[in-house]
């Protein structure tokens, strides 16, 4: 009843309007969940180590955060202030395990690797920030909006991330072999590719602290450039 | 000085001075004003003075201070290129008696082969990060790399390849100390930070049986280090018969002087104990980190005797201060004075945890047969804290005093 009301009182809003498309935007980049805000870094650390697993792990936390915005959202004058969280709480559960039965059922492989972290999103401080700070205040639309950007600027860095530990780590990515195998074959001994000429994994980037690291030099180099973010001293 | 040699040192000056104003501000190649100002202050002690802060007044500066350091590594240098022409002989031959003082001269120089390529590389690449990153934020280029970049090769195994030491030392410097400020304000210290990224990135080449020698070895050859054997101690077929074993192949007095295989410069706890004169002689480092490292081996080294439960902690305490790189450890890389405990009090208590945590992990965590790297990583961030509880003691000593007057 109150989105009538509103409605007659001023002009609706283009969907695109500059407000939402910087409800998408500023994630990205300015202010992005994992390299400014600093939320969400456990998965971020625990499943980099191959792009496929960043990529899924997007997509399941783009999924669980614009359905529980968007359900937030239309569900936030109903909610009692006192047990807000116990709601959220019970959107997130519900979704993320939609999710889990989801990747069981069609990609058995993926979620074995990913093993607790997709439980593990209920706990992932981004989405419950999201909630809690936007979605409880705002419409469907640009509650959605602002899931679109954070899932995509937390998809981006732990998209980077991977790249990087996978590349430097194994050799390859999303599974395809790029700097050769380190497996021995006839007539080369130390495997094929880089490998042959002396090159070798390394296995600290397999490791989680180099995540953080990575996830450091990111945020270095990102603080150092984007003008908005620099602090004056 | 002869009247010649004056004439060059005159030279020099006059060339620099004549190019100062292409790099001062406003130059053609004011850019590169930090390069220049690094090269000129390395040939001639700069004119300018502390403008603040300290108040000593001494032609001694940090350049001048990190020289007496690589004065202080050259015994362990020169004896680590012999030391590594030696078991490089010993691995072709498959003999591990090899008569020491045979071939001097040949051994010296495969090790020199091996080893000046190794420390070229680590001074190379780890000054051109410097001076890069310098240039980028603007900021002078200090000293602190003279030593890191001898340090590094010398707590290498031979066998690493020159592209890994170029990728640790970048990564030191790096992510060790310009993150943190540059020199003087890192963590951690930079070469053991260089050793840590290796041994954990790529470990098939910072351990195990086949690093330590140079060159192909004989069939059925093991090059183990003492360490390595000792670890084997706890596993279930032993490279060495027990603790009699591995005081027969390795003696006190061969590990003190250095005649058994490890890391380049490591070797030798005389050549460290050299160094160790040097660096105390001058007051450049401390005595007191290494009397209490030393101490702190030899009683986590007692406990551990005095338990006993299996070979490995049988084995002398004595004998771990020589192995392995606890004498180099104690006296180069606990000593630094950026990452050590700061107060009186605080350096006897980071010595001797430092001393006594890498025996612990030597014998206790089959995972890691050296312990020194660790145990003084771990201390240089613990020593912040320790330094606090000191000068927290302090205070509290005295406001006590206080009241009671």
């Amino acid at each position: 009843m109150s989105e009538v009301a509103e409605k007659v009182k001023a002009p609706a809003e283009p969907l695109f309007s500059k407000k939402n498309r910087k409800l998408v935007s500023d994630p990205l980049s300015d202010n992005n969940p994992i390299t400014i805000q600093v939320l969400g870094i456990c998965s971020a650390l625990a499943i980099t180590v191959q792009v496929e697993q960043a990529v899924v792990m997007s997509a399941a936390v783009f999924f669980v955060l614009a359905l529980g915005n968007v359900v937030i959202s239309l569900l936030r004058n109903l909610i009692p202030g006192r047990i807000r969280i116990i709601v959220q709480l019970v959107v997130v559960a519900s979704l993320v395990i939609i999710v889990n039965q989801v990747l069981m059922a069609f990609l058995p492989d993926v979620s074995a690797k990913l093993s607790v972290f997709v439980g593990l999103i209920i706990t992932n401080c981004i989405i419950m920030g999201r909630f809690e700070a936007f979605a409880m205040g705002n419409k469907p639309w640009p509650s959605f909006m602002d899931a679109v950007g954070n899932a995509t600027g937390y998809a981006i860095i732990l998209i980077i991330v991977a790249v990087v530990r996978e590349l430097l780590g194994s050799g390859s990515l999303y599974g395809i072999p790029i700097l050769g195998s380190p497996i021995p074959v006839e007539g080369y001994p130390n495997g094929t590719g880089l490998f042959d000429m002396g090159y070798m994994n390394n296995n600290l980037m397999v490791l989680p602290p180099m995540a953080l690291i990575v996830v450091g030099i990111i945020i270095w180099i990102q603080r150092s450039r984007n003008k908005n973010l620099i602090e004056s001293h | 000085m002869t009247q010649l040699n004056i004439n060059k040192v005159k030279f020099l000056e006059k060339q620099l001075k004549k190019l100062e104003p292409t790099f001062a501000k406003g130059g053609k190649l004011e850019k590169l004003h930090y390069v220049y100002d690094a090269l000129a202050t390395f040939a001639f002690t700069p004119a300018t003075t502390t403008s603040r802060g300290a108040h000593i007044r001494d032609g001694v500066d940090l350049k001048r201070t990190m020289f007496i350091v690589v004065l202080a590594l050259i015994p362990a240098l020169i004896f680590g290129m012999f030391n590594t022409g030696h078991w490089h002989f010993v691995a072709e031959s498959g003999n591990w008696n090899l008569p020491y003082w045979d071939n001097v001269l040949d051994k010296f120089i495969y090790g020199a082969i091996k080893v000046l390529p190794m420390i070229v590389v680590s001074y190379g690449v780890g000054l051109g990060v410097e001076f890069i990153f310098c240039n980028i934020k603007g900021h002078p280029i200090h000293e602190g790399f003279l030593v890191s970049g001898m340090l590094i090769p010398l707590v290498m195994p031979v066998e690493v390849p020159l592209w890994m030491v170029a990728v640790a030392t970048a990564f030191a410097v790096l992510i060790g100390k310009e993150v943190f400020g540059g020199t003087g304000m890192n963590i951690v210290n930079i070469a053991l930070t260089a050793r840590a990224f290796l041994f954990f990135a790529y470990p098939t080449k910072m351990s195990g049986d086949t690093v330590w020698m140079g060159g192909q070895e004989a069939d059925g050859f093991s090059g183990a280090t003492f360490l390595g054997d000792a670890q084997s101690l706890l596993s279930d077929s032993p490279a060495v018969n027990g603790v009699d074993g591995i005081m027969a192949k390795y003696s006190f007095m061969d590990s003190f002087m250095g005649m058994i295989p490890g890391s380049i410069g490591e070797t030798s706890a005389l050549a460290c104990l050299i160094g160790a004169v040097l660096l105390i002689a001058t007051g450049v480092g401390s005595l007191r980190i290494m009397l209490s490292f030393v101490i702190g081996g030899l009683a986590f080294g007692a406990l551990f005797n005095a338990i006993g439960v299996n070979d490995y902690m049988n084995v002398p305490a004595y004998m771990h201060l020589v192995v392995g790189g606890f004498a180099f450890g104690a006296v180069f890389m606990a000593t630094d004075p950026v990452t050590a405990a700061q107060t009186a009090h605080g350096k006897i208590w980071y010595g001797f945890f430092g001393g006594g945590i890498a025996i612990l992990i030597r014998v206790l965590n089959p995972a890691y047969p050296e312990g020194v790297m660790l145990s003084i990583l771990f201390m240089n961030i613990m020593a912040p804290l320790i330094d606090h509880y000191v000068i927290q003691a302090n205070i509290n000593r005295r406001l006590k005093r206080l009241k009671v007057a």
